[in-house]
């Protein structure tokens, strides 16, 4: 643990990643196999669910220490922080250093872990006498690990840097590797740093490629160039995923790398037809009538592991398939998107022809979308469906099919490179993502309080209201679109403008206007305005528009549909 | 709650300050006045352009340094008092910089103090702070929330000299930022505890530095950094710096570095991470939590005014402690995560 808590400070305390893949290198040299499973555990962002709740955390902190809950209110409005509130806090505690560094995996397996079990006022006990054997960075790391809070501040790329130069193994084994599901232990561990190829690599996906942004700011005419050069498909709106069929098993993997293969029982009976040593990407998708089903019904598919087939049955779902990754067991990342291509749709006719009839509807060639021409269709049983070619004409085209997305239930348009390969992480410059223009509305700043994290004690999570009779009724929060700038302007002109603090939260003159944009909108009986948006945004701050001149209540219903 | 709390007998709140009307004078005013008591010569307590300045005898020189020959200043020493119209006005040390004080006021009104900034921690640069009892405590409350508690200075030191050592280990130039009056001067004099090394400094650094060595404060040699010639490697060395010239031309001869800030702000995780320094240490020039508890109990005041950072629950920490407590507002900036010179 103190190892470990030196290793989480380290990284911390450097900007430098060369500084932080020493760091790690440095630690998994000198830390026995069990404990650096666990520290890639944590290192590559998965965390122990549901132990501990923070609000037990705030009642030990306030229990040990006799202060009101509004003082830790106060506290954790400037820190930004649940764990690092109550290390700080409870500082006061002297440290009782133990000489002997308690391994990282025995806290783990046998100290924290068992914590789930345990009645809360043992917890307590537990809790409070670890404490007290604990400095300061310890306490802010044994917090963390309870809440599942614990983030090291290092990207995956980093990680797998210092494990392939642990392992003097390439990245790209190491990256596999990682992916998925494993149990942190020391002959995982072993496994992980092992030369050979191991059981566990049949079931691993490969890393997502993903696209960037086609900023509002730019097109695809500036950024692109020839369109010949590109193709185009629509951006779903589902869970990407990877669908892996090695070695008569059937493994679905969505992007967070959870294993998803239960929740969506349609998609592995459809990929019972592929060949063993076969990997695609694509979407689920909730799907009916030959029509994307909007991302909220997917919602209910997901976590949702009791009643699966009587909800399959009522929100069906297909695979959208829109890549492969490997073919007969070969990794065929490297080939140009065109091949991959060929071999994609290859592969899906083959598994149409072979697939057993008891698809639900029809079975035979079904037009997937109404406004492909040429027509492409989806295949056989239609769970498993190629995600079609839109047709590149020129970039004023696309940019008219791109305006027809929201009518068809689609995201956008996905621009890819016909001869890019299949990268790894967010790359530039191959793959974009080119998403319809959000709603858009004019909205009044009513309250601001601190934010969490970098922006601790800093006024940046902001709710706006718009005009009701009058009156500027709350329908959204937002905490993004601003620069650093605007951000500290807006800080120092809410401390002077509070009209009214309750604890943290500032209600302040309603002064300035913002342009917030979102993506979806929806009635809700859970809010105050009756109505809840997706991912509220700020696109910008109209310093130009008095709050009188903002929109209204009854402006944004005209959205709902 | 959260009231404004009118001061209505020894001092009052005005728009440019406390006024003490039996005494006709204004402390640390933000605008100028016939006559103003300077607790200490921070940009936010001394204001420019005031007609006759009082302050302690430590703190005149800083204060001529900064407002220039031709403003009128007079000093006293810690402990003298004077008759100002009906009150006799004292200084007391406060702890935080060099000449810095407590005012404590006596008058029909009672017996008030005026905390100023100040600190309990021991502090080379500057004479220690002195418990003044009264009446009325105005306490500043800069960092007044129960998650700042600041370690021993002798821990903080180790901190900056390992760092130090490290960087120079990797032949890294050590960048501290740290405030030009007081933070440099108490790490300069703290750091000749643990070593002899010349220590860089931003031409900025300069004036201040001077004072406190004419007023003999022992401190590690200064070499100004503009002294040396272009192209002189600086690794392995500790460079001192304002913050205001992070990020400034300045930087770019200083090679390959590590950066740091030396704050009780840099207590809080988030707010060090967010300015995206390497290191932060906590050191600070004002009172922790503790600090400020056990000095308003051994003042034995029954009433206690918060200014300054989060005075708004401090002071309703203090009513639930069963004292009379509220807040004095300031024309600066109420909170810690502002840009004040912590």
């Amino acid at each position: 643990m103190i190892r470990f808590a030196q290793l989480f400070a380290a990284i911390d305390q450097t900007n430098s990643t060369n500084a932080k893949v020493a760091a790690m290198t440095a630690y998994f040299a000198a830390a026995p196999p069990a404990d650096a499973a666990w520290a890639v555990f944590f290192l590559t962002g998965r965390r122990l669910k549901r132990l501990v709740p923070g609000s037990s955390i705030r009642q030990w902190t306030l229990g040990a220490t006799n202060l009101p809950s509004w003082v830790l209110d106060e506290c954790y409005a400037i820190v930004g922080d649940g764990a690092e509130t109550a290390a700080l806090i409870l500082d006061q505690l002297p440290s009782m250093a133990v000489d002997a560094d308690t391994s990282l995996a025995r806290w783990v397996e046998d100290r924290i872990l068992p914590l789930r079990n345990a009645e809360p006022d043992d917890q307590e006990g537990y809790v409070l006498t670890w404490v007290r054997e604990l400095d300061r960075w310890q306490r802010l790391v044994l917090f963390k690990l309870l809440t599942g809070e614990l983030r090291l501040g290092v990207s995956q790329t980093l990680v797998v840097r210092a494990l392939g130069r642990t392992a003097d193994l390439p990245a790209t084994t190491m990256a596999a590797r990682l992916m998925g599901d494993w149990t942190p232990s020391a002959a995982w561990y072993g496994e992980l740093l092992s030369p050979g190829v191991t059981k566990d690599d049949l079931s691993r996906p490969y890393p997502f490629y993903l696209a960037a942004p086609i900023e509002p700011t730019t097109t695809p005419a500036a950024l692109l160039g020839d369109p010949a050069a590109w193709s185009a498909e629509w951006k779903w709106d589902g869970i990407r995923a990877q669908l892996v069929r090695r070695a008569g098993e059937i493994h679905l993997w969505s992007r967070g790398e959870e294993l998803i293969t239960a929740r969506f029982p349609e998609v592995s009976d459809a990929a019972a037809a592929l060949p063993d040593g076969t990997v695609i990407d694509g979407e689920v998708l909730a799907f009916r009538d030959d029509r994307p089903l909007p991302f909220s019904s997917l919602q209910q598919r997901i976590g949702r592991q009791t009643q699966v087939a009587r909800k399959a049955r009522d929100i069906p779902v297909v695979f959208m398939a829109y890549d492969i990754l490997e073919q007969d067991g070969r990794d065929v990342r490297s080939e140009p998107l065109r091949v991959r291509r060929a071999m994609l749709e290859q592969l899906v006719t083959n598994a149409a022809r072979q697939a057993p009839s008891r698809a639900p509807d029809r079975g035979a060639a079904i037009p997937l979308l109404p406004f492909e021409d040429p027509p492409v269709r989806a295949l056989g049983p239609t769970t498993l469906r190629l995600s079609p070619l839109v047709v590149i004409g020129d970039w004023e085209d696309i940019g008219r099919l791109r305006g027809e997305s929201r009518a068809n239930g689609v995201e956008g348009l996905m621009l890819k490179r016909v001869e890019s390969p299949y990268g790894v992480g967010r790359k530039r410059g191959d793959w974009w993502k080119w998403k319809i223009d959000p709603f858009t509305i004019d909205a009044v700043l009513i309250y601001a309080q601190p934010g969490s994290g970098k922006r601790a004690s800093l006024l940046t999570d902001y709710t706006f209201g718009l005009w009701d009779n009058g009156e500027l009724v709350p329908f959204a929060k937002a905490y993004s679109g601003l620069t650093n700038e605007e951000i500290a302007e807006l800080d120092r002109w809410i401390r002077r403008h509070t009209v009214e603090r309750f604890g943290p939260v500032r209600h302040v003159e309603p002064i300035h206007v913002f342009e917030l944009g979102f993506d979806a909108i929806a009635q809700s009986s859970r809010h105050k305005s009756g109505i809840a948006v997706r991912f509220p945004r700020m696109l910008r701050w109209r310093t130009d528009k008095p709050a009188a001149e903002a929109d209204t209540l009854t402006q944004l219903r005209r959205y709902i549909l | 709650m959260h009231k404004l709390y009118w001061v209505r007998e020894m001092l009052q709140e005005t728009s440019a300050g406390l006024f003490c009307p039996d005494g006709d004078f204004y402390i640390d005013p933000w605008h100028p006045v016939p006559r103003a008591l300077i607790t200490h010569a921070h940009g936010d307590h001394a204001r420019y352009g005031s007609a006759a300045y009082l302050c302690t005898d430590a703190c005149a020189p800083l204060l001529t340094r900064r407002f220039g020959p031709g403003a009128v200043i007079e000093s006293m020493a810690y402990g003298q008092s004077l008759t100002l119209g009906s009150t006799r006005v004292s200084f007391h040390p406060a702890g935080h910089v060099l000449g810095s004080a407590q005012v404590c006021i006596a008058g029909p009104g009672g017996r008030w103090v005026i905390s100023g900034d100040y600190k309990r921690a021991a502090d080379p640069t500057c004479a220690p702070f002195e418990v003044v009892p009264c009446d009325t405590y105005i306490t500043e409350t800069t960092f007044g929330l129960p998650i700042y508690r600041w370690d021993s200075t002798e821990t903080v030191i180790d901190e900056v000299k390992g760092w130090w050592d490290a960087n120079a280990a990797n032949q890294l130039t050590s960048v501290l930022f740290c405030y030009t009056l007081g933070k440099s001067q108490r790490l300069l004099a703290e750091l000749a505890t643990v070593s002899e090394r010349p220590v860089y400094v931003h031409g900025m650094m300069l004036p201040m530095i001077d004072a406190y060595r004419a007023a003999g404060v022992g401190m590690l040699p200064t070499v100004p950094l503009l002294e040396k010639p272009k192209g002189t490697s600086f690794a392995g060395e500790l460079v001192l710096a304002p913050p205001s010239a992070r990020g400034t031309p300045w930087m770019r001869r200083l090679g390959q570095i590590s950066d740091g800030l030396a704050s009780g702000l840099m207590r809080v995780r988030g707010v060090r991470r967010q300015r995206a320094y390497d290191r932060g240490f906590v050191l600070s020039d004002h009172a922790d939590w503790p600090a400020l508890l056990e000095t308003i109990a051994e003042t034995g005041a029954s009433r206690v005014l918060a200014t300054h950072g989060h005075a708004e629950p401090f002071a309703r920490y203090l009513q639930g402690l069963g004292l009379q407590s509220g807040v004095i507002r300031t024309a600066w900036e109420d909170e810690s995560g502002s840009d004040d010179h912590e």
